[in-house]
C-alpha cells in the first residue's frame, strides 16, 4: 500500500478489534475507507435504514439508542457501530447520532466480511452481541497479554528524525521540544536498503542511527565535543529496530538480547516510532521484563535472590495468560541468564577484572532456552589460552563460586552432577574444552556420554562469545561425520522412555512419594530433547532451541515427511503439560515439581498426552534403526 | 502570506461561457475533452455537486520560479470522501531547485530526476478533475501552478473554478464585522490556514504537507463547514469562485 494512508492506519491500529490484525489487512481497511463528517446532534445512522459499512469513530462522540429511544452506548474515538445490522440483515437497529462534531470512517461490508472470515479475533469481537463493557474487559484480559500484542500499540507519537548533517545541539532542542527522548538519525544515502523508505514528498531517505538522551551524555558531553558536532559523527554504526507488528514481547526480547533501551519501530522501512523500555514497563509492570530490568537494579546477590518470588510470578502469569511453552521457555531462560549476568558483573566488582578473558557457558535447558521453573544450574568457565592454573585459578574459582551461590540462593539449585563451573574439570581453557569435546566424539561409549551429553547444549552468556562459537562449530563439523559417537548418544536416548499404556494401566513412577503421578520430565520432555539432539548433532544443526533443531533437522531427509512437524507438536504438548501442572502446584502453595497427578489430567489432556508418548515411542524406535553401532565395533 | 503577488481576479459569472469557449478553441486533445465535460449549474446544491479535492506541494510560492512536486487527489460528495478513489503523483518540477528550497522540501536533484515529468502524468490528472468540481485550500497555489504547468506543456492553460475552503473560513474570520472589531482591538486575525480551521470544527490533526493527505484534510474540511455555517441546498454559485 501506498505510506499515505499511514495517518489512518496508525490510528485503527490503537484500537480494538483492529490492534490485533496484521499490518497487511489493516492496509486494506485504510485503502478502502470513506470519511464523513457529522456535526453535534445530527443523526448518523437512522432505524430500518439500509446500511452496508461499519462505522469507526475517528473523533468526536456517538451515541446508540434501542429502537424505542432507551440509550444503549455511548461511544468514542476508536470505538465502532454498526456490526450487528452487518451481521444481520443490514437494517439499521440502533440508530446513532454524533453528540460532538464526528468524523466517521466508513469501512465497506465486503472488507468487514473479509475480516471476519480471516482474523478470528476480530470475528469473536464483533460477533457477541453483548456490552461492550464486557468485551472490553475481556479484550483488556486479552491485550495485556503481551505475546500477542503488537509493539505498535505503545507507538504515540511519530519519531523526531533529523539529518545525519544537524548539529547535535539543534537535535537535542528537536528532542526536548517533542518531550521525547531520542532522535533517529536519517541522510539521503541509500547504502542500505534495510532502512530506506520515502517521505510524504517521495524523497527517499535511509535510517542510519540513533541518539538517546543517554548517547547525548556519554557520546558528546562526555566527550568533551562541541554542539556544532554534526549528529552523524557520533552516531554508533549499530542500529537495532523492531517491526511495526513484532509482539511486546519481541520486542522486549530485542531489548534484552542488545541491551539497548529505545528501539525504532518500522513499519516495513518506514520509521513509525520509538519505543523505550519504559514504555513497556509502564505497559505491563509485572512481567518479565520488568523483573529482567530489577535484576539488573540489584547491587547484592541478597538483592537477586529476593526476587525469586517474582519470578514464579510472572511464569504463573504467563501460562495463564496463554503463552505456548517457547515463549515461556524463552522469557524464563532471559531471566535465569539475566540472573547470571548480574551476578558475574557483581563478581567481577566484588574480585576486580579477570586475569584473562573467559567466558561464561550454560548447559542444559538455558543453553536451549528452554528453562522452566523447576530448574537446577548447569554451567561452566572456558578460559583463554593464556591461562595458567597456578596464578588464574583462584581468581576463577572464586568468581565459580560467587556465581553458583548466587544461583542457588535465587532457585537455581546446585547441579546434582556437578556440572558447574565450581568444578574445576569444567574450568578448563578453550584448547581443553576442544579435547574434551575431540574425545567425546571420537572415542565415544554410552557410560562416557551418559553425563557429558549435558555440554551438548551450549550457549555463551557472559564473556568471550567466540569461545562457545568455536566448540559449536567444532561440534556441527565433527559429529555428523562420527558415527559411533550418533550411536551412542541414540542409544542414551533410549535410556527414559514415556508411558505407554495410559488410561487403565497409567505408568506411575514407583519411586517413593510420587506413586500416584508419573514424571513428566523424565518420561517425556526429557527423552524428546534427547532424541532431537541426536538427529541434530547428526545434521551439523549449530542451534541449541529443540524447536529450532526441528526446523534444521527438516531440512534435511533425515526424517520421513511430516515427522518433525509431529515431534514439534509432541514436544510442544508435553511441555505445556508439563507447565500448566507447574503453575497448578505453584497455585496451590505446592513446591512446583515435574510430576503430574491423574486426578488434574482433564479428558482431553489425557487423549493428547497419550498421543504425544505414542510419536515420542515411535521417534525412538527409529532412532536405533537409524543410528546403529558401525558393524566392525559391535560387541566392545 | 507573504510572497505570493498579486493574480488577474478570476471571475465566477462567466465560468460556463469560458469553459464553451475553451473547448471550442483548444487543440490538446485532453484539454478539450477536459472543458468539453459540462459544468454544473450555479444555482445547483452543493450536496448534488461531485467534488474532488486537490492539494500540491510546490518548490515555491511563485509559478514563475517554482514547480510542483506532489499532488494529491480525493474524490468526494458531501455525503462520502471516496479514499478508495484517491490518486497521488510525485513529479519533476522543470525548473532547476534553488538550494533554499532543497533545504526546505528536502528534495535533491537525484531524487526528483527519478519522478515523472507532469506532462506524463497530466492527462490522468485532468481525466480525474474532469466532471468534478474541484475543492482547495489556498487556490492562490493549485490554480497558477497548473495553469503555468499545463501551458508549459501544451501551449495553453487550464483554469476552471473551484471552491477554497481557505476563502470560505475568511469570510467567516477576517471580513465579518466582528473580524474588524478583533482587528480594531490589535488582536491577532484568527489563523485560516488549514490545520488551525480543521481544528474549530472538531477535525483531527493530520500529518501535514503531503498533498493527498492535505487533499484528504481539505475535503473534510468542506464537509465540516456546509454542516455548520451553510446547508446542503446551498447552491454552488455562492460557493465558489
Amino acid at each position: 500500500m501506498d505510506v499515505e494512508l499511514l495517518e489512518i492506519r496508525q490510528h485503527m491500529g490503537q484500537f480494538p478489534p483492529f490492534d490485533g490484525l496484521s499490518d497487511e489487512l489493516l492496509d486494506a481497511i485504510a485503502g478502502q475507507v470513506e470519511v464523513r463528517y457529522f456535526k453535534t446532534g445530527s443523526d448518523i445512522l437512522v432505524l430500518n435504514e439500509v446500511l452496508n459499512e461499519l462505522c469507526y469513530i475517528r473523533s468526536g462522540a456517538v451515541e446508540v439508542y434501542r429502537r424505542k429511544g432507551e440509550l444503549y452506548n455511548r461511544l468514542v474515538e476508536g470505538d465502532i457501530f454498526g456490526h450487528f445490522s452487518l451481521l444481520r440483515n443490514h437494517k439499521v437497529r440502533f440508530p446513532a447520532t454524533a453528540i460532538e462534531d464526528t468524523l466517521i470512517y466508513f469501512i465497506p461490508d465486503s472488507i468487514f466480511q473479509r475480516l471476519c472470515e480471516e482474523d478470528d479475533d476480530f470475528a469473536d469481537f464483533v460477533e457477541l452481541e453483548r456490552p461492550r463493557l464486557e468485551t472490553v474487559a475481556e479484550q483488556q484480559k486479552k491485550s495485556n497479554d503481551m505475546m500477542v500484542t503488537r509493539i505498535r500499540r505503545l507507538v504515540t507519537s511519530y519519531p523526531v528524525m533529523v539529518e545525519s548533517t544537524t548539529t547535535v545541539q539543534d537535535a537535542a532542542k528537536q528532542i526536548s521540544d517533542a518531550q521525547a527522548s531520542a532522535v533517529l538519525v536519517i541522510d539521503d544515502g541509500n547504502s542500505n536498503p534495510r532502512y530506506s523508505f520515502q517521505d510524504s514528498e517521495g524523497k527517499t531517505w535511509q535510517m542510519c542511527g540513533i541518539l538517546t538522551d543517554s548517547d547525548f551524555r556519554t557520546r558528546v558531553v562526555a566527550e568533551g565535543l562541541s554542539p556544532q558536532t554534526p549528529i552523524g559523527d557520533v552516531i554508533s554504526e549499530r542500529l537495532i529496530t523492531i517491526q511495526s507488528d513484532a509482539s511486546i514481547y519481541e520486542a522486549m526480547l530485542t531489548m534484552l538480547r542488545s541491551n539497548v533501551h529505545h528501539l525504532p519501530v518500522l513499519y516495513r522501512q518506514r520509521p513509525v516510532g520509538v519505543v523505550h523500555l519504559s514504555d513497556i514497563i509502564r505497559y505491563e509492570t509485572h512481567s518479565g521484563l520488568y523483573l529482567v530490568s530489577n535484576i539488573f537494579n540489584q547491587s547484592s546477590a541478597q538483592g537477586l535472590a529476593k526476587l525469586a518470588a517474582d519470578v514464579r510470578a510472572a511464569f504463573v502469569r504467563m501460562v495463564q495468560e496463554g503463552a505456548n511453552s517457547q515463549m515461556i521457555g524463552s522469557a524464563l531462560s532471559t531471566i535465569g541468564r539475566s540472573f547470571t549476568r548480574r551476578l558475574l558483573e557483581l563478581a567481577e566488582e566484588k574480585l576486580g577484572p579477570p586475569p584473562v578473558p573467559y567466558c561464561f557457558m550454560v548447559n542444559g535447558s538455558m543453553a536451549r532456552n528452554e528453562q522452566g521453573i523447576v530448574t537446577d544450574q548447569d554451567n561452566a568457565l572456558i578460559l583463554s589460552d593464556d591461562f595458567q592454573p597456578d596464578q588464574h585459578d583462584e581468581y576463577f574459582q572464586a568468581l565459580a563460586t560467587y556465581v553458583s551461590n548466587g544461583l542457588d540462593a535465587c532457585g537455581y539449585t546446585y547441579c546434582k552432577g556437578d556440572v558447574m563451573a565450581t568444578n574445576r574439570q569444567w574450568r578448563q581453557p578453550l584448547r581443553v574444552w576442544k579435547s574434551y569435546f575431540q574425545d567425546w566424539m571420537a572415542n565415544p561409549t554410552p557410560e562416557k556420554l551418559l553425563h557429558s551429553s549435558i555440554f551438548f547444549d551450549l550457549d555463551s552468556i557472559y564473556g568471550e562469545d567466540h569461545y562457545v562459537e568455536a566448540l559449536q562449530d567444532l561440534i556441527a563439523r565433527t559429529a555428523p561425520t562420527s558415527p559411533l559417537f550418533l550411536a551412542a548418544m541414540a542409544r542414551n536416548a533410549l535410556n527414559r522412555t514415556p508411558p505407554l499404556g495410559f488410561f487403565r494401566t497409567f505408568v506411575m513412577e514407583k519411586d517413593g512419594k510420587h506413586n500416584n503421578s508419573i514424571n513428566l520430565k523424565r518420561r517425556g520432555t526429557a527423552p524428546m530433547v534427547d532424541l532431537i539432539r541426536v538427529h541434530a548433532l547428526a545434521c551439523g544443526s549449530k542451534a541449541q532451541n529443540s524447536f529450532q533443531r526441528l526446523n534444521d533437522i527438516s531440512q534435511t531427509q533425515l526424517l520421513a515427511t511430516g515427522v518433525s512437524d509431529k515431534l514439534s507438536y509432541a514436544f510442544e504438548f508435553l511441555c505445556m503439560s508439563r507447565l500448566r501442572h507447574q503453575m497448578i502446584d505453584l497455585q496451590e502453595e505446592r513446591t512446583p515439581d515435574n510430576n503430574i497427578e491423574p486426578e488434574n489430567v482433564a479428558d482431553s489432556e489425557r487423549h493428547t498426552l497419550k498421543d504425544a508418548f505414542q510419536v515420542l515411542s515411535n521417534a525412538q524406535k527409529f532412532l536405533t534403526f537409524r543410528y546403529p553401532v558401525p558393524a566392525q565395533r559391535q560387541g566392545r | 502570506m507573504k510572497g505570493i503577488r498579486p493574480r488577474q481576479r478570476v471571475t465566477q459569472s462567466n465560468w460556463a461561457d469560458y469553459f464553451a469557449a475553451r473547448a471550442q478553441r483548444a487543440q490538446d486533445g485532453a484539454l478539450k475533452q477536459f472543458f468539453a465535460a459540462p459544468l454544473p449549474d450555479p444555482e445547483t446544491p452543493i450536496s448534488q455537486v461531485p467534488l474532488v479535492a486537490l492539494d500540491m506541494e510546490t518548490t515555491g510560492l511563485d509559478e514563475r520560479h517554482h514547480g510542483i512536486v506532489s499532488i494529491g487527489v480525493v474524490p468526494f460528495t458531501l455525503d462520502r470522501i471516496k479514499l478508495s478513489e484517491r490518486r497521488y503523483w510525485v513529479v519533476k518540477p522543470p525548473r532547476p531547485l534553488d538550494e533554499a528550497s532543497i533545504a526546505y522540501h528536502h528534495i535533491t536533484h537525484s531524487e526528483i530526476a527519478e519522478a515523472p515529468d507532469l506532462e506524463d502524468i497530466l492527462d490522468e490528472l485532468l481525466g480525474a478533475l474532469e466532471g468534478r468540481l474541484v475543492v482547495v485550500h489556498f487556490r492562490n497555489i493549485e490554480r497558477p501552478f497548473l495553469d503555468t504547468a499545463v501551458k508549459e506543456r501544451r501551449g495553453e492553460g487550464v483554469m476552471f473554478p473551484m471552491i477554497d475552503t481557505m476563502s470560505l473560513e475568511a469570510r467567516l474570520h477576517r471580513q465579518t464585522l466582528w473580524a474588524r472589531f478583533r482587528r480594531w482591538l490589535g488582536r491577532p486575525p484568527v489563523s485560516i490556514r488549514l490545520h488551525a480551521s480543521r481544528d474549530r470544527y472538531g477535525l483531527p490533526a493530520y500529518q501535514g504537507h503531503h498533498a493527498l493527505v492535505d487533499a484528504l484534510a481539505t475535503a473534510e474540511l468542506l464537509q465540516a463547514q456546509i454542516a455548520h455555517r451553510y446547508t446542503p441546498d446551498t447552491p454552488l454559485k455562492s460557493l465558489w469562485c
